[in-house]
């Protein structure tokens, strides 16, 4: 029913890292200080990190202001499948879960977070789900990669790194806690739009 | 999966993925906005040609929280009643665009044979004494939420196993699932190839009873009793009935269910239905998610149609 | 057509024997042997191509009157012909039914008009089918139809006594009752053989013991009042133990069994299509294999294909609404062939015995199913058995479409039917 397209570790020789663990923990660590400056001390604050990609960023910035401000910042999951523009160009693919912490939305500063922005597509599609949940107060947006080529009116708040890319590249992003190793790899881009493999950009897969 | 039409075409990963999908989905029901704009432009036609509120109901219900266009074509007052073949109205469908038809028929098979007729998705909500197959994921959706698990669960189906569509489609999901499923009835209401059937069969309930983690009770009507399919509806109740005696000699995390609609004073008594280990009402919640799921599942995405390879439409 | 041209067929393997010619002449078989001198006859080059005694089906449907739009008499007969077949008996199930000499002298007329097979009506045992007194039977045994079969086929003659009033009665004129054996109380609404496949697809069963019952009964019955017995298409194979077992102590029985019957099973219905319901219906792979036994062994006397057509209308709906039956007067002889003869069970006078002259015989016909020889009637067909074909129910000369072997590849090809001497189908066409 649904074509996976399975990362880390595909043609591997053909692909260079741009970013490596330190530079995307160096990364994070100013992102989230970014966050708590922008927020003024983050104290309405939410993470949601996009499925897949950025769930785990979510939470490693999560933990990275709790060890700053010494208090909790609630923290989940969206998986914005259903709003996709995308669905029709492939059989219908699993979901993964939404995990909305128990605030909730409502009248918060959410931090959507993203491992790569690309057309912007995915954000409009979370923007979306975001509206279905709920009423937040503000909505930002946090990428560890923006690699351009932005196919919607749509801009980060906060950028972990500027890749300059052509559309001929992919970027893959490995994070350790779901691909066992923390990267930012550059590659020759997989067949894209129409072709339904690539509409599936699967976690870590080729963006 | 073109088409749900028996619970025996889905494979154990598929009927896993709906389980999945319908879990995701409920969450939507507890939302404040209950809907989801995944189906959009898709068009949802409600073909029935057996009253069936409830399943008809739940089926819209689903439809609409996926933001799919529903049309409810039922058969009384309809061209149907005017004799229009089947056939005849699936193309009439088919020409009003459907990319998905629920139908529920008192034929067995009409669901397989509209699919030869229309080129959109057909989904099976009952079709005579054949099948259900949304009842039966809705009922190991129950079973799960329930009791953790499919897998392993003894389960006993009871009751007009002959005629019931449920049966036959618990049976299959269920052994699909790795449940152990015992069907229990008079010999009258068992299908005669029924040893053939992977399952096992009883006709005495008190054995099977202690033994069972889930215990479904099937309608019996009332007019099976005229073709003497057993003696009398007080036998038929005090040999299959389950009543608070019974239910009191099952196990202590065991559940009762039924799919409704129930003959009270029949096949369970009013203490049984309305009691904490009935998951009646639960039933009826979680075929909507259930449906969502095949919905999405079957229209969410590309719709496959013969000779045409993924479809942007 | 003139029944004055004289044809001769050059190279016929007279019931797959060695190549000879025929000349037939006024209507009956004039010489046999080789390289026969034409002498002015139109030669037909039978190539190699075996010569049977034209084939008599005892049980057709042709409809007429009141279902025109599923067949007539003479579409009915063309597509016999197109079969190999010079004489058909057309079942009385006709509406009205036919139950008087008046009946059956309509639909034995319209057959000599068409002229393309002879046409035998078959008289109902019952007035209207219904199974509660018989018809003027006499009547239609005295009439120009000369009436010798009887039967109510689509309905069974279940009431035992009445059962043994009509084959009681028939003695008079030497006519034979032919029984649809279905116990009516054990088949309500059903719609398939009853067994795995029905419960799997929860469609009312048809078991074989409702056909099986009604044997065994009618057997005793017919040999307690020393009457003949015919059996309408046996399906199960616990029939042909119980024909077997009749025809051991001596009752004057006879059986059928049809070319579907010798091919498909009750696994077809998986489709839902209803071109696979039939009544009987279709049995397991097991209940084929005996019937291909018992006609192998002669239990079993003969080949009736039970041509039944319908309009799409019947067929292209829900399985419990369609209509029964299946055509098969044009797939028969491929169909017995693929069964019977290529599997070793039949050689070609076995299929001539079983498609010709015991029907004829049962049938009571004095100029149908004769030998191939000199001076017989030039009833016959030319038959290749190495011809094969893909059935396409659109090339079809019955009027319906209802054949179950659409899509089949089959072996052997009609290529001429002569009746009384004259081609009804020649180089594989209808005449």
């Amino acid at each position: 029913m649904h074509a996976h397209n399975h990362a880390g570790g595909e043609r591997p020789d053909q692909r260079r890292a741009v970013l490596e663990g330190p530079e995307i923990s160096r990364a994070l660590t100013r992102i989230a200080h970014e966050i708590l400056e922008r927020t003024k001390g983050g104290h309405d604050l939410t993470l949601l990190g996009i499925r897949t990609g950025g769930v785990p960023l979510a939470q490693r910035l999560a933990e990275r202001i709790e060890r700053v401000e010494q208090r909790p910042v609630p923290w989940g999951a969206l998986d914005i499948t259903m709003y996709r523009d995308d669905l029709r160009l492939a059989p219908a693919r699993a979901l993964g879960s939404t995990d909305i912490p128990p605030e909730g939305v409502d009248g918060r500063t959410v931090v959507l977070v993203d491992d790569v922005l690309f057309s912007g597509r995915t954000v409009r599609a979370a923007l979306d789900a975001l509206n279905d949940l709920g009423r937040p107060r503000a909505v930002q947006l946090a990428v560890l990669v923006d690699r351009g080529h932005r196919e919607l009116p749509i801009r980060a708040d906060y950028v972990g790194k500027n890749l300059p890319t052509s559309l001929r590249e992919s970027v893959t992003v490995l994070l350790e806690e779901l691909h066992g190793r923390d990267a930012v790899l550059i590659g020759p881009a997989k067949p894209r739009p129409g072709a339904p493999e690539s509409a599936a950009a699967t976690p870590g897969g080729a963006r | 999966m073109q088409h749900l039409l028996s619970a025996g075409d889905l494979t154990r990963d598929e009927a896993l993925l709906i389980l999945d999908t319908a879990r995701e989905l409920s969450q939507v029901s507890e939302r404040s906005v209950k809907k989801l704009p995944t189906l959009r432009g898709r068009t949802v036609v409600n073909l029935f040609y057996e009253d069936s509120t409830r399943t008809r109901i739940s089926f819209e219900a689903a439809a609409k929280r996926m933001s799919a266009d529903v049309i409810n074509f039922s058969a009384r007052g309809s061209s149907v009643s005017k004799g229009e073949s089947l056939k005849d109205t699936a193309l009439t469908l088919q020409a009003m665009g459907a990319d998905g038809v629920v139908i529920r028929h008192s034929a067995p098979g009409a669901a397989r044979r509209l699919a030869d007729w229309v080129d959109g998705v057909v989904i099976n909500a009952g079709d005579g004494t054949h099948e259900h197959p949304t009842q039966a994921l809705l009922d190991a959706y129950t079973m799960r939420e329930r009791l953790g698990r499919v897998e392993g669960l003894r389960v006993a189906i009871v009751g007009d196993i002959r005629h019931s569509r449920v049966a036959r489609s618990n049976v299959l999901l269920l052994t699909t699932l790795g449940a152990e499923v015992t069907l229990v009835a008079p010999p009258t209401l068992l299908p005669v190839s029924v040893d053939t059937w992977p399952c096992a069969v009883s006709y005495d309930l008190d054995e099977v009873l202690p033994k069972s983690d889930v215990v479904m009770m099937l309608r019996v009507q009332a007019e099976r009793m005229h073709s003497s399919f057993f003696p009398s509806a007080r036998e038929y109740s005090r040999r299959y009935g389950l009543d608070a005696d019974r239910l009191a000699r099952m196990a202590d995390h065991a559940i009762v269910m039924h799919p409704g609609p129930m003959v009270r004073g029949m096949e369970i008594s009013a203490e049984v239905a309305d009691s904490a280990r009935s998951t009646v009402t639960e039933q009826v919640t979680n075929g909507v998610s259930v449906r969502m799921a095949v919905l999405y599942l079957l229209l969410g995405g590309a719709i496959h149609r013969p000779g045409n390879q993924g479809e942007p439409r | 057509m003139t029944t004055t041209t004289r044809y001769l067929i050059r190279n016929a393997r007279i019931l797959g024997g060695e190549p000879t010619d025929l000349l037939l002449a006024h209507g009956r078989i004039d010489a046999i042997g080789p390289d026969l001198p034409a002498d002015g006859a139109e030669v037909v080059d039978a190539a190699g191509a075996i010569a049977l005694p034209g084939l008599v089906d005892l049980h057709t449907h042709l409809r007429e009157p009141g279902r025109e739009d599923a067949e007539t008499v003479a579409t009915g007969s063309r597509a016999a012909a197109m079969g190999g077949y010079t004489a058909v008996f057309a079942m009385a199930n006709t509406d009205p039914v036919a139950d008087t000499a008046g009946v059956v002298e309509q639909v034995w007329r319209l057959g000599r008009d068409a002229g393309y097979c002879d046409v035998h009506p078959v008289g109902a045992v019952t007035v209207g089918l219904k199974g509660e007194r018989l018809a003027e039977l006499g009547a239609m045994a005295d009439s120009p139809a000369k009436v010798r079969v009887f039967s109510d086929d689509g309905m069974c003659v279940s009431d035992a006594q009445l059962m043994r009033r009509a084959l009681e009665y028939v003695k008079a004129f030497d006519g034979v009752i032919a029984q649809h054996a279905q116990e009516p109380r054990l088949t309500e609404g059903a719609q398939m053989n009853e067994g795995v496949v029905s419960d799997r697809l929860g469609l009312a069963g048809w078991p074989a013991v409702a056909e099986e019952a009604i044997i065994a009964r009618d057997c005793l019955l017919a040999e307690h009042v020393g009457s003949r017995l015919h059996v309408c298409h046996v399906s199960t194979k616990g029939s042909v133990q119980i024909i077997r077992w009749a025809k051991s102590r001596g009752c004057d029985v006879t059986a059928e069994v049809t070319p579907h019957h010798l091919l498909l099973t009750d696994e077809l219905a998986e489709s839902y299509d209803p071109v696979y319901k039939v009544n009987p219906p279709l049995r397991t792979a097991e209940d084929v294999e005996a019937l291909r036994e018992g006609l192998a062994d002669g239990t079993i006397d003969i080949v009736a294909t039970d041509h039944a057509p319908h309009p799409s209308e019947a067929k292209e709906t829900e399985w419990n609404q369609a209509a029964m039956g299946m055509i098969g007067l044009e797939t028969a002889l491929s169909v017995v062939q693929h069964t019977m003869v290529d599997t070793g069970l039949l050689d070609w006078a076995g299929v001539a015995q079983r498609m010709s002259a015991t029907p004829a015989r049962i049938g009571r016909l004095t100029d149908q199913g004769r030998p191939i020889a000199v001076g017989e009637p030039a009833n016959l067909t030319l038959y290749d058995p190495t011809a094969t074909r893909v059935i396409d129910p659109a090339t079809m000369v019955s009027k319906s479409r209802n054949t179950p072997f659409a899509g089949m590849t089959l072996p052997g090809r009609v290529l001429a039917t002569f009746l009384r001497g004259v081609p009804t189908v020649l180089d594989g066409k209808i005449q």
